[in-house]
């Protein structure tokens, strides 16, 4: 594809509106069909049976009681999934995870699911499914993990990363290092230096929308399968393999998703339906009840990290060094790896070190949660930059300015950078009325930095032109949060018209190209792309015809306003042709208008953002409430405003439930305490006060209307601007997130010893 | 002719963080390149693996052409959510 | 096993319907009656994406039984519009972009629905507690209260 995705400055007339969006009527009226939204006949209800054990062999699963009840149609266990993953390791966990390959690694994992003909059998028949457990030790705490003599989660992992390789197992599955410079030279240059440990708890994504599918296994082969995923294309992939079944015999509806922030880009049910399905002969209909999301799908690391910075009284910063574990679950992956890349990711520094470890733990497979592994990286070092300033005497927003990463800097995970945001948010930040913004008793205000890679991907769109002008706009990138209208926008002006002439929709697997998941910020920014590209081919065509409608040579025509116009001489008497009136000549022309593209989008762009928030602190209650929250990051171009100041108005919310309640509550038995909304408490619209948010738009030259990808970033900044915020407010520095009322207490009760 | 980082898990991989200088003028060329040099890279390439050119995180297109002189880091495949 | 006959109205409509003895409201609704729009977002009455109005009141359809339903006035999130045309706070909320994933939407605008009948000209504290039963994860609420602000106003006949 000759796509020239340059930026060009352009005047907008569509991109940066705020129309309603397409898809909205549907969701205000109950219509929109989610997850658990849909039934196709004569189908089954699905239920999975789960460990009450953190580690345990399974000796023995007896499904004959089970299966001998009346309406129950089928009963699986890993058995009835056999490992055709041939080698792929990757593939082999997942396989593992979602249902247990004899020894259950955590307090939730799969072991078995039936499918009857109603829910009340199917809770029966999981009763009777008799297991034969032989417990064993378990560790769920990510620093008991390393430490030596812990339970093993495997017997055989021997940590990579490390030359030579460790002669004996451990929980420590890899090592991964990043930097540059020496520290320990840069340690000795320095007048001031901050080291503590800071930890955070285990989080969840906590959309609101279980995870639902419904899954048919058809007798010829085929299967379809309706799902709430970020990522159609992929899950059909997954399953696909996990199965054996063809691709192109498999296919993925998505639908409406209510939520998902990572944790729905993996499979965690949907290999289980399809195998209930197959064994079955019907259509299996599963949902995960909220104890089983919490339980079983894919939470965040929870995370131990050693900081140690240093800097001249001056305020130049001459080392940062890191030590970071990242919890991952039973399987590896490379969340400590993550947090390494990330966790300096916003200075200019000579001299950096961080180490990654990333550590098996008996808890549910860590998923990805928005800007993964950022967060508590950024917690831990954006609270030991705030201590250093403090240490110096500079005001925390200038240390940053003064050590900010810039064009030409090295980043401490290796390229150096082209033009970035990080120095326009934090003047930004510094400028903003919120700064000035009076302060009283028991309060306190703070402010931290946040970076994250933003990706591209392989994309298709299919943009079809009807016989009335109006435009069909076919995507594969799930809408999280509003895309279809922002790339109704771009489609609208790319070919002139208005917004309310195009109509964008969610493909299938079947009816569209390969899409990648909507991840890494990358749905907008991509399908933005690949529809930009889609209408210019379909302008190439319209040209075409309009070339031909006049009996002129096509170099002669041009592209402007939504209508081809003749130039050259002995043209000027022709009028010009409006999308409409070529759309319908097109079937004497030379049939349907239409334009695609199939590429892989890149060059998305770092995205930085800087928080800044006010906190009161009862010292009574140890209870925090936010007073003022302001968000500023920078989206290149802003295609639909009201949606990116959602997704930071989002981001932000999630950070703050993070900062000061959510935590995974495991108990010495290794099982979850609070699988549920009541004990796991995120934000409700009271403990929230308005959420300000600053767009800076500073174009990204890989895009042609300088889009960035903007949906991730958005968390990385609160979890350290609370803990800045209410470190200062009690006087007391807070390294424990999150910082719910008892850590507060007990920190007031230190201070006061002291 | 353009300047390799090989960092992080991708080094490890590579027998230890390094900088190499090789001739390559797309990620194609440079991918061969390197699985020549460091057969314990192959299996990272093979499932995918982020290309950094001056500064900006690509995928692993293989047609992507190289600048003259261009930095180059390798970065294992990111995660999002 | 023997299912329970309900009769019950439902959004005006006088409806016959049977049920298990331990289905909830939220299943009858969902299951037996494919009115999808109230969601179950945990099953336990944490989260309100189920809110539905019976006889008047603002409940959790998870935590009423479906037998429960017999001889009752129920109004869910498909009553709300009347016909084509939009409750104001409907259209409140497209104006505001006070949605996102949009999955806690019909709660919120019943719960909404509910405050504003009872309370016309409420601030913006009495708004962000009369919602706190409704558990949002994709807009932190920013907008959502303003929908309701603006939805208030243009009832009031402002």
């Amino acid at each position: 594809m000759n796509f020239d995705a340059k930026f060009a400055a352009k005047k907008f007339n569509s991109v940066g509106t705020r129309p309603v969006r397409p898809d909205g009527v549907d969701k205000v009226t109950g219509r929109a069909r989610y997850g658990a939204d849909f039934n196709m006949p004569g189908q089954l209800a699905g239920a999975v049976l789960r460990s009450p054990h953190a580690h345990a062999k399974i000796k023995k699963i007896d499904v004959s009681k089970a299966e001998k009840l009346k309406g129950v149609k089928a009963v699986i266990t890993a058995d009835d999934l056999p490992d055709l993953t041939d080698g792929d390791s990757g593939l082999y966990n997942i396989l593992d995870n979602c249902m247990a390959r004899g020894r259950a690694l955590y307090d939730g994992h799969a072991v078995a699911a039936v499918a009857a003909i109603d829910a009340r059998t199917a809770r029966e028949a999981l009763k009777r499914i008799k297991v034969t457990y032989q417990v064993l030790p378990h560790v769920t705490d990510v620093d008991e993990a390393v430490a030596p003599g812990a339970p093993l989660v495997h017997e055989d992992v021997f940590t990579s990363g490390i030359d030579p390789r460790p002669k004996k197992p451990s929980n420590v599955a890899k090592r991964s290092e990043y930097g540059h410079g020496d520290v320990e030279k840069g340690f000795k240059q320095a007048d001031f230096i901050v080291e503590r440990r800071y930890r955070t708890e285990q989080t969840h994504q906590g959309y609101i929308e279980p995870h639902a599918c419904v899954a048919s296994f058809n007798a010829d082969g085929t299967a379809d399968m309706w799902v709430c995923t970020q990522g159609h294309f992929v899950f059909r992939q997954t399953c696909a393999d996990l199965l054996g079944i063809d691709v192109s015999k498999l296919r993925v509806t998505s639908s409406e998703i209510g939520g998902g922030f990572g944790g729905k880009t993996h499979v965690w049910i949907e290999p289980v339906a399809l195998a209930l399905s197959r064994k079955a002969g019907r259509p299996v209909k599963l949902v995960m009840p909220r104890e089983d999301v919490f339980r079983a799908s894919g939470p965040t690391s929870a995370t131990s990290i050693d900081v140690r910075i240093c800097a001249r009284k001056d305020g130049t910063i001459t080392a940062a060094q890191a030590d970071l574990r990242y919890s991952c679950g039973p399987y590896r992956d490379m969340w400590a790896e993550l947090g390494a890349m990330t966790s300096f990711a916003c200075y200019d520094l000579a001299n950096v070190k961080s180490v990654g470890h990333e550590v098996l733990v008996n808890r549910p497979k860590t998923a990805a949660y928005r800007a993964p592994s950022a967060p508590m990286a950024a917690f831990a070092v954006e609270s030991a930059i705030d201590e250093l300033a403090h240490e110096i005497g500079m005001d925390p927003v200038e240390f940053r300015i003064k050590n900010a990463a810039k064009e030409g800097t090295k980043s401490s995970y290796g390229p150096v950078y082209g033009p970035i945001g990080i120095g326009p948010t934090l003047d930004a930040a510094r400028d903003h009325p919120h700064m000035a913004a009076a302060l009283g008793k028991n309060q306190g205000r703070g402010m931290a930095c946040g970076f994250w890679f933003n990706f591209g991907g392989q994309t298709c769109t299919d943009l079809n032109i009807g016989l009335d002008g109006t435009v069909t706009l076919a995507v594969g990138t799930v809408d999280v949060g509003g895309a279809r209208a922002s790339l109704s926008l771009v489609a609208a002006e790319e070919l002139g018209i208005s917004y309310d002439e195009v109509k964008a929709v969610v493909a299938d697997t079947s009816t569209l190209g390969y899409n990648d998941m909507t991840d890494g910020s990358r749905g907008t920014f991509s399908s933005s792309m690949a529809t930009i590209s889609a209408a210019r081919n379909a302008i190439g065509v319209m040209k075409e015809r309009a070339a031909a409608m006049w009996d002129i040579p096509v170099e002669d025509v041009v592209w402007e306003d939504g209508h081809a116009k003749a130039t050259g001489a002995g043209h000027g008497n022709l009028p010009p042709l409006s999308l409409k009136e070529i759309a319908a000549a097109a079937p004497k022309t030379g049939g349907p208008i239409a334009g695609h593209s199939e590429l892989v989008a890149d060059g998305a762009g770092v995205s930085f953002a800087t928080h800044i928030c006010d906190v009161e602190v009862d010292p009574d209650t140890g209870a925090t409430k936010v007073l003022r929250y302001t968000v500023i990051q920078d989206a290149g171009k802003a295609v639909h405003p009201d949606y990116v100041e959602g997704q930071y108005q989002g981001g932000a919310a999630q950070g703050i439930g993070w900062a000061l309640n959510e935590e995974y509550i495991y108990g010495k038995d290794g099982r979850l305490q609070n699988p549920g909304f009541l004990d796991y408490r995120i934000p409700v619209c009271s403990d929230l006060p308005m959420i300000d948010t600053q767009i800076l738009e500073i174009p990204n030259p890989n895009h042609p209307y300088g889009v960035r990808g903007v949906g991730e970033t958005s968390i990385v900044p609160p979890l350290a601007a609370i803990a800045n915020a209410v470190s200062n407010a009690v006087g007391v520095r807070l390294a424990h997130i999150p910082m719910s009322p008892p850590r507060i207490l007990a920190a007031l009760d230190t201070k006061k010893k002291d | 002719m353009v300047e390799v980082t090989l960092w992080g898990s991708v080094g490890s991989a590579a027998g230890g963080n390094k900088q190499v200088e090789v001739e390559a003028k797309n990620i194609r060329e440079l991918f061969a390149k390197l699985a020549a040099e460091y057969p314990g890279l192959e299996p990272l390439i093979d499932n995918g693996i982020a290309v950094a050119i001056d500064g900006v995180i690509y995928r692993d297109t293989w047609s992507k052409e190289l600048p003259e002189d261009a930095e180059i880091v390798l970065l294992p495949r990111l995660a999002g959510g | 096993m023997t299912a329970i006959a309900v009769s019950t109205t439902i959004n005006g409509d006088d409806i016959e319907v049977l049920c298990q003895t331990e289905e909830t409201l939220l299943d009858v609704l969902r299951d037996r009656l494919g009115l999808t729009g109230a969601k179950e977002g945990c099953g336990t009455g944490d989260c309100g994406a189920c809110s539905v109005i019976v006889d008047g009141r603002l409940v959790c359809a998870c935590l009423v039984l479906g037998a429960e339903a017999e001889g009752r006035r129920i109004e869910t999130i498909e009553g709300m519009a009347k016909g084509d045309e939009l409750h104001p706070l409907q259209s409140s909320f497209l104006e505001h972009a006070a949605l996102q994933c949009g999955v806690c939407t019909p709660g919120f605008l019943i719960a909404a629905k509910d405050l504003l009948e009872r309370n016309p000209d409420p601030s913006e504290e009495e708004i962000r507690f009369a919602l706190a039963g409704n558990l949002c994860r994709c807009t932190g609420y920013d907008k959502i209260v303003r929908a309701v602000q603006d939805a208030a106003t243009v009832m009031k006949g402002g």
